[in-house]
């Protein structure tokens, strides 16, 4: 499978040394090994959804009992979980770390993650969540560590943009 | 039965444990009766409560969560009975309160209302310990036994479609969210910003 396991390895090692606890996630390709390593450490909660606007409440949970969380989605679940990040993290000033695949942007073959992609920066922008790319193996860590940061600080979603430079192997 | 007698009935049980309500009458109702720091009413964002008391539960084992959901919120997150199926945590209670009705927007019917079986669906979905019940009594003894149990439970109750006048109360959402967090950093012996930062 052309997903990068070495660059997934970067992001989860990230997401350790943030201190994250929870991760909620819904399979996608680009996330598979993320799954799995989440899966296989046994220090850490993972939560299948059926639906990934379940883990906007999940994580809501977790930050009430003093735990960090991250959801792992791919940018269509970010849009079916609009409504809970707007009518509850951003109403109730509940920190997310939203980890992203940026599916269906530039050199994107399946047909069907096309709309979604050109979606997905302006409906961001239209919420007011700031987000980054994670777009290089060098800068992950930084950028993981500075958007959790934010989120605390600022009780508000940030979302991390998980690009095919990153993810996908050719 | 009225969902404030359910919750007039069993509100000596809920000071050690963790609340977690959804929005509108059941949120309205159960300050009526008595609002405490370890109550949290999810005033929008239907469907989500059951989600937030699954993180609450897993996040920590060691506490009592109860979650009163109702007909309309939960049939917006199906898929989230089945999430509380697949994690089982046995220190969770799920309360619904089915008036067959959406009430506070004009009490137009739910799908309950012409059919759908909230208990078969959960039981349909893996939890166990379901219960249907229509008499205070019935509620009151299906509600203490299960916050006895070491087991998820779900009780769906059938209530009338009544509820309070309004439903502002004078409670404000991002108070009432901190001091549920501070309620549980107490709790927990834990200090949350310190751990934040």
């Amino acid at each position: 499978m052309p997903v990068s396991l070495a660059n997934s390895q970067v992001i989860y090692k990230a997401l350790k040394s943030c201190g994250i606890g929870l991760v909620s996630a819904l399979p996608e390709t680009w996330l598979v090994h993320l799954i799995r390593m989440a899966e296989d450490d046994p220090k850490m909660i993972l939560v299948r959804l059926a639906k990934e606007e379940e883990g906007v409440g999940i994580s809501a949970g977790a930050h009430f009992a003093g735990t960090k969380s991250a959801m792992l989605m791919q940018n269509h679940g970010f849009l079916a979980s609009i409504n809970g990040i707007v009518s509850f993290a951003q109403l109730y000033r509940i920190p997310l770390l939203m980890l992203i695949s940026y599916r269906g942007h530039f050199g994107e073959r399946d047909p069907w993650q096309t709309q979604g992609g050109s979606a997905t920066e302006p409906l961001l922008r239209a919420l007011g969540i700031p987000y980054s790319f994670l777009d290089d193996p060098a800068t992950v860590e930084k950028r993981i560590a500075a958007a959790q940061t934010w989120a605390v600080s600022s009780l508000h979603p940030a979302a991390l943009l998980l690009t095919r430079d990153l993810m996908w192997e050719e | 039965m009225l969902r404030i007698d359910c919750l007039r009935s069993i509100h000596d049980k809920l000071d050690d444990c963790l609340v977690v309500t959804i929005m509108g009458a059941v949120a309205a109702e159960l300050q009526s009766v008595g609002h405490r720091p370890n109550f949290f009413y999810l005033q929008h964002a239907m469907g989500l409560a059951s989600s937030t008391g699954l993180g609450l539960a897993l996040c920590l084992p060691k506490q009592r969560v109860v979650v009163f959901d109702g007909d309309g919120s939960i049939l917006m997150n199906l898929g989230g009975f089945t999430t509380l199926a697949r994690y089982r945590p046995k220190n969770l209670v799920h309360v619904i309160f089915d008036n067959e009705s959406l009430l506070s927007v004009g009490g137009f019917p739910t799908a309950t209302a012409t059919g759908s079986d909230l208990v078969a669906l959960a039981k349909a979905a893996g939890i166990p310990h379901t219960y249907g019940v229509h008499t205070l009594e019935g509620f009151k003894a299906h509600f203490t036994a299960a916050m006895k149990g070491d087991d998820l439970a779900c009780i769906v109750a059938k209530v009338e479609a009544a509820g309070p006048k309004g439903y502002v109360t004078d409670l404000s959402l991002l108070e009432n969210r901190f001091q549920f967090r501070r309620h549980i950093e107490k709790l927990t012996g834990k200090a949350f910003i310190a751990k934040d930062t």
